[in-house]
């Protein structure tokens, strides 16, 4: 377990890496998400935990605007990346994605090899060189800590690898493109015990040198990853704290039934 | 199991028997009537001839070989590459209002009498190849524009539902990563699909290669190999359809025979396709 003394000096002045104000997204008439403040700090791990149908996800694909290709869909309010509004007029939507990497709950090897899995976002932005490349795709994998098990095989389908190989394998694929903002989206939930540990150790370490956002529906991951955590109900940010302080005194009353398991 | 359900499965297995009997039939039938003149003629000869005058006794169905691969070939090459943009349009690009309007709207082209497709080739298609780029105008190219259109809804429909099931996260994967929405298509989506929208081209095939009227009354028939695309051409259903009505002894049974080659070349060309696509 990571221990964050001294996480609010650090951060203290400098502009959050994200930062919601007063944001409200909507699907038609149905508003996802209700006036969310939230601030997340460079190279910190926030887990945004709660019930399906909270905005979790909604937040998360707001950020990297994929909720752009639903239709019917507004917000009001801003959402800060840098202090840039993501939805701000001359937003390159590509590379904020770029910037902005998100693993899914579902993992998606494309159908090609390891290492084109890699290499595909590097190519679309222009790099040509097979031995950079070769050093991108080896970085990314070792990152995402599964270069010891694929370095021998990079030719091979990925969709030969197991599923959590696979989950490992989406991560290094957003790491390749060097992101500042990691979103990950229940990475876990099709996964067994032991790959979940493996995801869930990565996410501490990589959140030290990246800014990771983790979506879980589970308060018990909430809990083990540490970090900061939000736990959102009904489109709302019911509390937000140090997992440390969250799960041993819930400010509010429906958090405390969330993580006893009343509900949810 | 109760004596309902048990009746309701001898009922449903009757009525399955009763289809695949239907095509044993036809077979048995189309054998039957054509081994004959395949016996009298030659196999070789049959499909090997150059020649097709039942007056005088020559029966070779070599120029209508060649025509209808020709004709599916120009049909495929000019309905593949239409109906895929447009099922690529629909699925990829398209607004979903828009999409919902205009894939049935191509899906009725479906429910057209190919004498309709036929009938505009004739008085619109012809003439046009004729003062445009010469020849008769009743020719390959105009039987391969008509045919292009009419396999238009199913290829257009099969590789849709093709490229829909590909999940979604693939093209988020891919988005996610900065790609655009054309690089998505073309490193995952197309290959995700890639399975059924060869599916949707060997069906597109087969009504190709079945398609009567519509190439008779565009194609010109006549019984020669054609060597340019803007050459008359018969193919082998037009072979049959023109000339069954009239036809007795030998000349007839020549005739159920080009229903066997046709029978033959579809049968091979459903099983090269089916190998072809387990094989990637």
């Amino acid at each position: 377990m990571r221990e964050n003394p001294g996480e609010e000096d650090r951060n203290s002045g400098q502009v959050p890496k994200v930062r919601a104000e007063g944001f409200s997204f909507f699907y038609g008439k149905v508003e996802a998400l209700r006036s969310l403040d939230l601030s997340v700090p460079e190279n910190s791990l926030l887990t945004i935990m709660g019930p399906t149908g909270s905005g979790k996800t909604t937040f998360l694909k707001a950020l990297n605007r994929l909720n752009d290709r639903v239709q019917g869909t507004h917000h009001t309010g801003s959402l800060l990346l840098n202090g840039e509004d993501v939805y701000g007029k001359g937003v390159d939507v590509a590379d904020l994605r770029r910037r902005v990497g998100m693993v899914f709950a579902l993992p998606v090897p494309l159908p090609m090899s390891i290492y084109e899995n890699v290499a595909f976002g590097p190519r679309k932005q222009g790099i040509s060189s097979k031995k950079r490349l070769d050093e991108i795709v080896e970085k990314a994998l070792v990152s995402a800590a599964i270069w010891d098990e694929v370095k021998d095989r990079l030719d091979s389908s990925a969709e030969k690898l197991s599923g959590g190989q696979q989950q490992r394998l989406s991560l290094a694929r957003v790491l390749a493109v060097e992101p500042e903002v990691i979103l990950l989206d229940e990475p876990t939930s099709g996964l067994d015990p032991l790959s979940t540990m493996k995801i869930e150790e990565l996410l501490r370490v990589l959140s030290r040198s990246y800014t990771v956002i983790l979506v879980t529906h589970n308060p018990v991951q909430a809990a083990r990853v540490q970090g900061e955590v939000a736990f959102f109900y009904m489109g709302e940010l019911v509390e937000k704290g140090p997992a440390s302080s969250m799960f041993v005194r819930p400010k509010d009353k429906r958090t405390e039934d969330y993580i006893t398991g009343k509900f949810g | 199991m109760s004596r309902k359900e048990k009746f309701a499965e001898i009922a449903l297995t009757v009525v399955g028997l009763t289809s695949v009997a239907v095509l044993a039939l036809i077979i048995f039938f189309i054998f039957k009537e054509g081994s004959p003149a395949l016996a009298h003629v030659g196999l070789g000869r049959f499909v090997g001839g150059t020649r097709w005058s039942p007056g005088k006794g020559q029966f070779g169905i070599l120029p209508m070989i060649v025509g209808s691969f020709f004709v599916t070939f120009g049909a495929l090459l000019t309905g593949v590459p239409l109906g895929l943009g447009c099922a690529l349009y629909l699925s990829e690009f398209a607004p979903r209002k828009t999409a919902a309007v205009l894939k049935p709207l191509v899906e009725i082209l479906a429910g057209i009498p190919s004498v309709v497709f036929g009938f505009i080739g004739l008085t619109v298609i012809v003439p046009l190849i004729r003062d445009h780029l010469g020849g008769p105008g009743f020719s390959v190219l105009a039987s391969a524009i008509v045919l292009g259109v009419m396999i238009l809804p199913t290829m257009v429909s099969i590789s849709y539902d093709a490229l829909r099931a590909v999940p979604q996260v693939y093209r988020e994967g891919m988005l996610a990563v900065g790609a655009n929405q054309w690089q998505t298509v073309t490193s995952v989506v197309l290959p995700a699909a890639r399975p059924g929208i060869l599916a949707a081209g060997i069906l597109s095939m087969g009504r190709a290669v079945g398609e009567t009227m519509a190439v008779i009354m565009v194609a010109g028939n006549a019984t020669i190999i054609p060597v340019s695309f803007l050459d008359p051409v018969r193919t082998l259903t037009s072979n049959i359809a023109l000339e069954m009505g009239y036809a007795t002894g030998l000349h007839r049974q020549a005739l159920f025979a080009t229903g066997i080659v046709l029978f033959v070349i579809i049968g091979a060309l459903n099983i090269l396709a089916r190998a072809f696509i387990r094989s990637r």
